[in-house]
């Protein structure tokens, strides 16, 4: 399991990819599961969004990440897990969240993925500042994950 | 007793600054602490933790505690 918080831009196809072939054993996992967030250009009505600053509360952070992922994986039986978030500034098509699970069978993978997906957007201490042409705003909620409670 | 506050994201901007240091009576609480760092009313849905752990504004506060005053979260 790893939890990574950080400023510089990653390809989330490639950090699964590399996370696979260092971490898990060959042919043992039945199902990957992988959720990537990325920036928009618009949101809440207001197109034109030129970048956006992530604010974060570290240390507070990093631990809250890594209790979820462990739960997620005591509850599903999840082999592996990997959650990477981006802070500080990013701009539109970045990938700004990587969660990606590894289990034996599917629907472990995608239980515990949406699970630390929606968790991490209502818990996980993190803010989005907006830059629209209007000027700078704090983002005031998240969106609702309508699949679930 | 004395205690680290920190503030994020839109509640910095209400209080202006980032973070503070407190000296409290023995006994205070989360909201005993607010009163000190600010005039205003703490804002509904504002999220509290000590010591990075999510608390409430009852929380009995200990000498040398991180206390976090910050808005809903909007990550991912």
């Amino acid at each position: 399991m790893k939890v990574v918080v950080q400023e510089s831009e990653f390809d989330p196809w490639k950090e699964v990819a590399d996370y696979q072939e260092r971490y898990l054993p060959k042919g043992r996992h039945g199902g990957t599961v992988v959720f990537v967030g990325t920036m928009r250009d618009f949101n809440e009505g207001i197109e034109g969004i030129s970048s956006m600053y992530l604010d974060h509360y570290p240390g507070m952070t990093e631990r809250h990440l890594e209790r979820v992922v462990n739960d997620a994986m005591q509850q599903w039986e999840v082999m592996d897990a990997f959650v990477v978030h981006r802070v500080g500034e990013v701009r539109p098509d970045d990938a700004i969240v990587l969660v990606a699970v590894w289990s034996r069978h599917r629907s472990m993978a995608f239980d515990a993925c949406r699970f630390i997906i929606n968790d991490l957007k209502h818990r996980a201490p993190f803010w989005k500042r907006e830059t629209t042409p209007d000027g700078t705003r704090w983002v005031s909620g998240n969106t609702t994950d309508h699949g679930t409670k | 007793m004395k205690v680290n506050v920190k503030f994020f994201a839109s509640m910095r901007d209400r209080v202006g600054r980032s973070d503070d240091r407190v000296e409290l009576a023995e006994s205070a609480t989360v909201a005993d602490l607010w009163k000190a760092v600010s005039k205003e009313a703490l804002p509904e849905n504002t999220l509290i933790a000590v010591n990075m752990e999510y608390t409430d504004i009852a929380h009995a506060l200990r000498d040398g505690d991180e206390v976090a005053f910050f808005p809903p979260v909007t990550g991912g």
